[in-house]
């Protein structure tokens, strides 16, 4: 693809980087547990967790770099972290 | 989307994970809203989040160097100005940028009273270079250009009092805030963009990279911060402080120990005279904003 | 209409005319009368831009850049010690492909201080990927703002231009300027449609960073856009021709050179003194002419062989200097390159340095020493004091 002029973008295409690779511990949610807050979902450094449609919070495994803010924040102790099978 | 609001900072970005500054500018951009022009300077963020041809930005957004970001603002907020456009004009800049090398710009710009917010995340040094000593690094803080080595503590200065010398320039809305209060900034960030003038904010945003400590516990470092009273969260607004956020406040050495950059001051041995220093800092700028709870008399 | 102006004035008035949005300037030697006139214009609303009153060269450029990039067409002013400060944020610009135009009141650098004529300072950024006009009197001066504008914001250019006319000699002298008219200038250089700018509706990215996968192509890019700016500004200077009666369509313009052996090769205002020799020259049956180069960047190769193709020996008087190099001055590295290895011989003689008046007599000699011959040579040096 030619170079845009003066080296710039138009948003989109950080998605293209899919940083989940990088992670080797993955969080996993508790539905039980959760109470729907919220917290983790405003708080993750990669945008990368959403509201599913029943209010649960719901991890992009593309993008989430296992840094376990979310399951240190959960004022539930619904998230875990488990390490990644290689 | 998640939560309510809109997000203008995507997933993809080259952060470390657990980054305070990743999660600062996703809480400023949202809290900033759509009709906003991103202003970056050279800095960990730059980096993390515009790899050509990938930009994380869904705002407009815009970088030329690392000291110059107050300036270009002040640019394009006279562009605007004369456009007659409503975008609101956002500088987000390191510690780097905008206590040393950006000195220069960013009086300008306060001096001269552009419409621009301009927020500083602050996470102590320049990291990324490689976690060197910036005016902001704090007092005994191990970096690679103060380094504690047998002549030697860590850094020697005291933070430079940025915000005190912004409200000197006649800001009408000078605050600090921190990641670890997510709600807190983004409150602090709508009001500084909706009073004109030139304001400011300065988050701090720890670096588990750079200061030592499992990416997981940002949040929790940010809020040992603030409980220690090393990091005050207040509002100054016309050059007096209105408001100042209080704690019961715990000794530092908590909030030291859990950080490798402090960790000469324990081991091999504690060194009891200069966590002493670090401790007066804290009882001083306690005293100096009012953060303590005053316990009721128990008579 | 025909009026007696200081140079610094005839290019404020080009400014004016032009109608940035945003003029972002710091006061220093020899520019200031520009920038003062353009803020009493501005004050009594013959300018309708704003006006920032940075606190240094540097937050100039960036302020102008940030304008730009905003989608503002925007204007600079600088010389010497405020162009070398801003040299970080030059380089920039050009990388960013923002059609800034900076008037460059051309003064020496320091160390030591001088605040007098020579041309190093524009020259050492000729590798920063900014065009490089140079003006020979004060209409010239005026005439080439206009020029600069609309070859910079061509999209087959969208690079950044110096407008450089020589510090007291230009900026400070009374000359007859034929200033145009408001609507011949709009209709000449109508209002700015950036390529692209920053704007919430369709948010971009301006400034990424560019590994080493990328960046190598984006410099070529700016090359290209160099090379291509040569046709651009011949297209622009035949277009202002025909709109303001001056001809600006070529890059190079030779005086009584079409039968002369011996040529003098410069850039700037020195030109007008060269004319007055060359014409003593001839009136004493010496063939000399003189090829005055108004664009340095892009550099008209071309232009410059063929225009010296008839002549034997080219002294290249050069208001400037490449400390330890053989050549010694950048004009006549790249005129030497243009005539190439069939065509004259070339040699650069420095001086005029820092202001030093270089009289008719001077040329005199330098149009001797080419034709003996003499290389490597400074003219007017005080032996006295070495």
């Amino acid at each position: 693809m030619a170079l845009s002029v003066g080296c710039t973008a138009r948003p989109g295409n950080a998605r293209d980087n899919k940083t989940g690779s990088w992670r080797v511990f993955k969080p996993e949610i508790d539905s039980e547990k959760c109470n729907k807050c919220g917290t983790c979902m405003m708080i993750c450094p990669e945008v990368c967790i959403e509201e599913s449609d029943e209010g649960y919070p719901e991890v992009d495994y593309d993008y989430c770099k296992g840094c376990g803010m979310c399951a240190e924040e959960c004022p539930k102790d619904a998230i875990e972290m488990i390490q990644e099978e290689k | 989307m998640t939560g309510e609001e809109t997000e203008y900072f995507d997933a993809g970005h080259r952060a470390c994970g657990g980054c305070g500054p990743a999660l600062a500018a996703r809480l400023i951009t949202k809290a900033a809203g759509e009709d906003t022009i991103v202003v970056a300077s050279t800095g960990c963020m730059e980096v993390f989040s515009t790899p050509y041809p990938e930009t994380a930005w869904k705002t407009p957004w815009v970088h030329s160097l690392f000291q110059n970001a107050a300036a270009v603002a002040s640019g394009v907020e006279a562009s605007l100005k004369k456009q007659g456009r409503s975008e609101k004009v956002v500088v987000i800049a390191g510690d780097g940028a905008t206590f040393d090398i950006g000195i220069l710009c960013i009086s300008g710009l306060f001096e001269r009273g552009h419409d621009v917010t301009y927020i500083c995340y602050d996470n102590e040094a320049y990291m990324n270079t490689g976690i060197q000593r910036s005016g902001a690094t704090p007092y005994d803080a191990d970096t690679t250009t103060s380094p504690a080595g047998k002549l030697s503590t860590g850094n020697q200065r005291p933070k430079k009092d940025i915000p005190a010398i912004l409200a000197a320039h006649g800001s009408p809305y000078v605050a600090t805030a921190s990641v670890a209060y997510p709600t807190d900034l983004m409150k602090k960030v709508k009001k500084a963009i909706e009073t004109k003038g030139p304001c400011y904010i300065q988050v701090h945003t720890p670096c588990c990279t750079g200061w030592g400590f499992d990416g997981a516990k940002t949040m929790e470092i940010g809020k040992m911060a603030v409980n220690s009273g090393l990091w005050v969260n207040f509002e100054m607004e016309d050059g007096v402080v209105t408001k100042a956020k209080k704690v019961k406040r715990e000794p530092v050495d908590a909030y030291l120990k859990a950080q490798k950059r402090f960790r000469h001051l324990y081991r091999p041995a504690e060194n009891t005279e200069e966590i002493a220093k670090i401790q007066a800092i804290a009882d001083k700028n306690a005293e100096k904003y009012g953060i303590d709870i005053k316990m009721p008399n128990k008579n | 209409m025909l009026q007696i102006m200081e140079g610094s004035h005839a290019v404020a008035e080009a400014v004016r005319l032009s109608r940035p949005e945003v003029v972002s300037a710091y006061p220093i030697t020899p520019q200031t009368h520009i920038v003062e006139r353009l803020a009493e214009m501005v004050a009594d609303g013959d300018l309708d831009a704003e006006y920032i009153c940075v606190e240094s060269e540097f937050s100039a450029l960036s302020s102008c850049l940030g304008a730009a990039c905003a989608g503002s067409r925007v204007y600079s002013a600088t010389t010497s010690q405020g162009l070398a400060f801003m040299a970080e944020v030059v380089f920039n610009v050009a990388g960013m492909r923002q059609p800034v135009v900076m008037t460059i009141a051309n003064r020496a650098l320091g160390a030591p201080l001088n605040i007098w004529n020579d041309h190093q300072d524009s020259l050492f950024l000729r590798d920063s990927g900014w065009m490089q006009l140079y003006a020979e009197d004060a209409q010239e001066s005026m005439d080439l703002h206009f020029l600069a504008y609309k070859a910079a914001e061509n999209y087959d250019v969208l690079l950044p231009a110096m407008v450089c006319f020589d510090g007291f000699i230009l900026t400070h002298t009374y000359e007859p300027v034929d200033i145009p008219t408001q609507e011949e200038v709009d209709s000449f250089l109508p209002a700015f449609k950036p390529y692209q700018r920053l704007d919430a509706k369709d948010p971009i990215s301006f400034g990424m960073y560019a590994t080493p996968d990328y960046y190598q192509e984006f410099r070529y890019e700016i090359h290209a856009a160099m090379i291509k700016a040569k046709k651009v500004l011949r297209e622009v200077g035949q277009e202002f021709s025909e709109t303001f009666g001056r001809d600006y369509s070529e890059l190079v313009e030779g005086y009584r050179l079409d039968d002369a052996d011996t040529a003098i090769v410069a850039i700037g205002s020195v030109c007008g003194t060269i004319k007055d020799a060359v014409d003593e020259m001839r009136e004493a049956g010496r063939k000399v002419g003189l090829l005055k180069i108004r664009s340095f960047r892009p550099f008209p190769y071309e232009d410059v062989r063929v225009a010296l193709s008839g002549v034997s020996k080219v002294a290249v008087l050069e208001k400037n200097i490449s400390i330890g190099s053989r050549m010694l001055g950048a004009v006549g590295l790249e005129v030497k390159d243009a005539v190439g290895k069939q065509g004259a011989d070339v040699y650069s003689y420095v001086g005029g340095l820092g202001g030093r008046d270089i009289r008719r007599k001077d040329i005199h000699k330098l149009a001797d020493w080419a034709e003996q011959g003499r290389n490597d040579c400074f003219f007017g040096l005080r032996e006295e004091l070495l």
